[in-house]
């Protein structure tokens, strides 16, 4: 089981958490006219990295906070964790 | 029976507490602090077992978790459990065990015949041998295998004993109290840290309890009870014994599993059986010490053959004698350890010593005694079938490679040792490469990978000195960086008897002509000849003949069959060990009992049960109740012996002609306040949301960016900058995060905070054409006319007192309103509702009708908003603003969901207006066309119209919109039905919608 460092609660078990994928993922803005490929890139496609990963928890029996995490996704070491505010760097 | 082995005065175990117990329906007796096994050994019992392939006899090889053969199930209290080592479990008043794996009994087992055509049975013979005839495989070779080949029997009866589960943190877990355990544990401890010293057996010490050895002017035994006493008194530190920690995960997590009442002949009321351990350590610190290996030789799996720490372990500890004309056979000093305690008590030992003179203060020790030492010399093959009777032995030569004259000499048993190997497992779970050490020929950890330390024999480490020294200062330098407290603790005077160096030898050959067994894994019968035949038939890679073999893969994970495993295949492929590699080491490092995994997560444990506020009127008034999520709710109210079909039948047509309550407390419910909640709500809908006015309140849909339906629901506007939301009862929590998501990192601009109110208010549906009459009886100080409290919407009340607020939403197509009030007033309004509604003759109903009643007037909900489901498909492309983007919007111009022929939902009616149609029924348009038919769609809720008096159901189909009219099948092919139907509008009830206005 993970351990995970909230921001905003510090170290908590990975069993407080629920998974949100690739936290590089940008929301075309509303309204903008926006090609198929460029939605079906933001809605379905997805590297699936071996390594180092962004990717986005939300700390759901703590704070409720989303927050984002670096992770290596083969060895699970956890690099960084970031506010959802913060940008990733 | 007498405990004719018994030694007097020797060993660790209360005698003063005599203890009777039943092994094979047999009375024997032992004592207090005995395992099943020691107390076996006394009595002379070796024979508990018949092995995995060959049904040969099985006894006693190790004294504790390492043990290949001694399983046993056990019989406690009125339960049991299989796959027990008698080992490892202590001795109680009263305990019985049985053989397994053997039948019709250990003595006379019939599966002992693979024994005799072993020539049958060489490696991979379950996958060759079964093979031919295919026929063969159902009717003679499943059965015989299940029937000969099982290990214990696992109990089908419910489980009553208890098991828990607990969370902890620590600056250091230590795994193993031997020297390096206590010695780091101590000087952690005294330096302030926080620490858990876990022990597996049920004393503290480890080699301490059975090794000559002298810690600052004490008996080793003496000093780990001293360290032992003083650490259980500190508050920073936690010492568990029976303790086994068998799992290294991520982030340096691990569990235990503790054995709290295994040892007792019944749990005492309110203690658990087990109690598994999650715990989160800073730093860990690995001193599990090392285990002996066997050396190979011919029927070394004969009951008698064991490891000489073992015999070791049974005299000092148990005061119990393996044999009484002991043959020792060693590699190295530790042999010798063996011999000592043997001649000390009156028993004289002949030891065989694989080495041509070796030189250590041990071996001159033996000397003295007057040991008969025989160097150059190893056994060649025990002899004897249920128990060792002699062994023949030989002079070998110098390069190991030619034996000398066999002869045979009387033994009763033959005490093994081979060197050590570093127990690793833990390491090598946390990811750490372990790395060979040649000159203990045996693997130890590597680099770290997680923050993990490997002291002592686990190490590789087998002086008690540099053992010590070590673990006092790794124990500090640990802490100090944890605690920055910086207090040593003075090292002591440790005196140790030096040994000589090991002999790399670990295998006997074979005397010209005879071809004896040689076992490597005695649990899973795998010998020399198994390993030869997997790698000739081309097997290189250790995993595979791992798998091919089944060596290591029984219950004790080849503890002591791993490492003479990779010596062989090396030897054969002329290769180095650690060029050939160990297998992975995976959790659990020991059996653990599916009990401890689960814990308390056991029937209506397993998840949490959620009530509404109402709910005990609801059990007071014969409801009976369904699992919706986690809520517990109302299905029906039974009146008599009525059936759930007449039941809600009852309710849902006194809903359509007076007034029906329906509890909807568990409604997902969302407070959205902030200046920008009218924005959020027009982004996460996809109709328009900025000009609802206050008071008033609106049916939403939401997407997810595919463009499926996530939910639907009505939010209500409560003040200019205060909305109410209502989720459905299976989305409240998704639809928390989806709004949490958007407002957190998608919009962070927007001003709005969101939470959960699902608890903090009870909800009543009041529905029927009399609902507005009981309503204003209810609150007589509102005006609740159509014209003061239109459809769709909200004033706020006083209901005898309390305040509430009434929407006037439908769910049921009936005029219809619903009540909120505060949680704690859930009961009074429930009461209030009722008890005012007499007269109009209420009742209560619930999810059945609530289903009924929404299916017949065709309101889409969760059966057909299924995750799959575009808003077209339900009949919802009405809610869909061309104005303004929102979720999923862009998704909607998918090809598939703009298809002409796009499926949709409608109404269903048989032809006969008398059959039910069974939910999940595909529909066909011929119910002869050969298969696989073409399927137009499937059913997706039915019901008993209460309206028509027939039955209705909803389906998706394909083309829906052209469908209404036609004549199709319905097939459910689980229930055998074929099913003639019409094809109708979905809206079966009240198309127009002008009951809900009225
Ligand atoms: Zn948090």
């Amino acid at each position: 089981m993970l351990y995970i460092k909230c921001p905003h609660c510090g170290w908590r078990s990975q069993n407080e958490f629920s998974y949100g994928g690739d936290a590089t993922v940008k929301r075309p803005e509303l309204g903008k006219e926006v090609t198929d490929q460029e939605w079906n890139d933001f809605v379905y496609n997805r590297k699936s990295l071996r390594g180092k990963h962004w990717e986005l928890w939300q700390h759901l029996s703590g704070c409720r906070q989303w927050i984002k995490v670096e992770r290596d996704t083969a060895t699970h070491e956890i690099f960084n964790t970031l506010k959802a505010s913060e940008e990733i760097s | 029976m007498t405990q004719s082995f018994r030694l007097e005065n020797v060993g660790l175990i209360n005698r003063n507490k005599k203890l009777s117990f039943k092994f094979n329906g047999k009375v024997y007796y032992g004592y207090e602090g005995d395992t099943l096994a020691s107390a076996l050994i006394a009595n002379g019992v070796h024979l508990v077992g018949r092995s995995f392939k060959y049904h040969r006899p099985r006894g006693f090889f190790g004294a504790g978790v390492d043990e290949p053969y001694a399983i046993v199930q056990l019989y406690r209290n009125g339960e049991t459990e299989p796959n027990i080592k008698a080992t490892e479990q202590e001795l109680f008043e009263g305990l019985e065990a049985t053989s397994v794996n053997c039948w019709p009994s250990v003595n006379f087992d019939i599966g002992a015949i693979n024994n005799f055509l072993k020539i049958f049975l060489p490696a991979g013979f379950y996958y060759k041998t079964f093979m031919w005839p295919k026929s063969f495989w159902f009717k003679v070779y499943e059965p015989f295998i299940r029937k000969a080949a099982g290990l214990g029997v696992a109990s089908i009866k419910h489980d009553k004993e208890r098991y828990e589960h607990k969370y902890e943190y620590c600056d250091l877990l230590i795994t193993g109290s031997g020297p390096s355990g206590l010695a780091s544990a101590y000087s952690a401890a005294k330096n302030g840290a926080r620490v858990i010293l876990a022990e597996d057996k049920s004393r503290f010490g480890g080699t301490l309890l059975t090794s000559e050895v002298n810690i600052g002017n004490q008996s080793g035994k003496e000093w780990a009870e001293s360290i032992i006493s003083e650490l259980k008194e500190m508050p920073n530190v936690t010492v568990k014994n029976r303790s086994q920690v068998f799992g290294y995960y991520d982030h340096n997590m691990l569990v235990m599993s503790e054995r709290i009442s295994d040892h007792l002949p019944k749990t005492k009321k309110f203690h658990p059986k087990q109690r598994l351990w999650y715990i989160r350590a800073k730093e860990v610190l690995i001193s599990s010490g090392s285990i002996e290996r066997p050396i190979v030789f011919g029927n070394n799996d004969t009951p008698g053959v064991m490891l000489s720490s073992a015999a070791k372990e049974y005299l000092k500890v148990y005061g119990v004698l393996v044999g009484k004309n002991p043959l020792i056979f060693t590699n190295n000093d530790s042999g010798y350890e063996t011999a000592i305690e043997f001649q000390k008590n009156g028993i004289n030992p002949i030891i065989l010593d694989t080495r041509k003179d070796p030189k250590s203060e041990i071996v001159d020790e033996a000397k003295n005694l007057g040991i008969n030492i025989k160097f150059s010399y190893v056994v060649v093959a025990a002899q004897g079938y249920k128990k060792v009777k002699s062994a023949d032995i030989a002079k070998i030569s110098e390069d190991k490679d030619q034996l000398g004259t066999v002869e045979n000499i009387k033994c009763d048993c033959i005490c093994v040792s081979g060197f050590w190997t570093p127990t690793i497992h833990l390491a090598s779970q946390s990811g750490n490469k372990t790395k060979f050490k040649e000159d203990i020929d045996a693997f130890v950890p590597g680099k770290s990978k997680q923050n993990e330390t490997t002291l002592g024999a686990a190490n590789g480490t087998y002086t008690l000195e540099e053992t010590l020294k070590n673990s006092f200062e790794t124990g500090h330098k640990l802490s100090k960086e944890i605690t920055k407290k910086d207090n040593k603790i003075s090292f002591p005077n440790v005196i140790e008897k030096k040994s000589a160096v090991h002999d790399k030898f670990w295998c006997v050959p074979l005397p010209k002509g005879k071809n004896y067994k040689r076992f490597l894994d005695f649990q899973n019968d795998v010998a020399v000849s198994d390993i030869e035949i997997a790698l000739k038939e081309g097997y290189r890679s250790i995993e595979h003949v791992k798998r091919y073999t089944t060596l290591g893969m029984a219950t004790d994970q080849g503890k002591t069959s791993n490492l003479n495993g990779l010596q062989l295949v090396s030897k054969i492929e002329n290769k180095v060990v650690p060029a050939v590699g160990h297998t992975t080491f995976r959790p659990p490092y020991s059996p653990v009992s599916i009990g401890a995994i689960v814990g308390r997560e056991v029937g209506k444990h397993s998840k949490p049960t959620r009530k509404s506020p109402m709910h005990s009127w609801h059990e007071k008034n014969n409801a009976v109740f369904v699992d919706a999520g986690v809520w517990l709710r109302p299905r029906y109210y039974k009146q008599g012996n009525e059936s759930l079909f007449e039941g809600s039948k009852r309710e849902a047509k006194n809903v359509r002609t007076n007034v029906g309550v329906c509890d909807v407390t568990t409604l997902g419910k969302i407070d959205i306040k902030g200046p920008d909640a009218a924005e959020l709500l027009n982004r996460v809908y996809t109709n328009a949301w900025l000009k609802l006015p206050v008071g008033k309140a609106r049916y939403g849909v939401m997407l997810r960016e595919d463009g499926i339906v996530m939910d639907d629901g009505t939010t209500t506007r409560i003040s200019e900058n205060h909305y109410h939301m209502t989720t459905t009862t299976a989305q409240a929590a998704n639809v928390l995060s989806h709004l949490e998501y958007y407002l957190q990192l998608v919009w962070p601009e927007l001003n709005v905070n969101v939470v959960s109110t699902t608890e903090q208010w009870a909800g009543a549906a009041i529905a029927g054409p009399k609902s507005r009459e009981l309503l204003q009886k209810l609150f007589p100080k509102s005006d609740v006319s159509n014209e003061a409290l239109p459809f769709m919407g909200y004033m706020e009340g006083d209901l005898f007192g309390v305040k509430a607020r009434i929407f006037r939403i439908s769910f049921s197509g009936e005029l219809a309103f619903e009540v909120n009030v505060e949680s704690d007033n859930g009961n009074f309004m429930w009461e209030k509702i009722m008890e005012v509604g007499q007269e109009f003759k209420i009742q209560p109903y619930g999810t059945e009708a609530l289903s009924t009643l929404r299916i017949e007037m065709g309101h889409v909900a969760g059966s057909e908003l299924d995750g799959r489901t575009i808003p077209y498909d339900n009949s919802l492309e009405g809610l869909l603003s061309k104005k303004k983007d929102f979720i999923g919007k862009r998704s909607l111009n998918r090809e598939a969901f703009t298809a002409e022929d796009r499926q949709k939902v409608v109404g269903v009616v048989p032809l006969d207006k008398k059959t039910s149609i069974p939910e999940g029924s595909h529909l066909v348009k011929d119910s002869n066309a050969p298969l696989p038919n073409p399927k137009l769609g499937y059913i997706s809720a039915s019901c008993w119209s209460v309206e028509h008096d027939n039955p209705f159901s909803l389906a998706i189909v394909k083309d829906g919109k052209n469908m209404i009219g036609k004549k199709l099948f319905v097939m459910s092919p689980l229930k055998n039905k074929v099913i003639p139907v019409e094809i109708v509008s979905s809206h079966y009830v009240d198309p127009k919608g002008e009951r809900v206005r009225s």
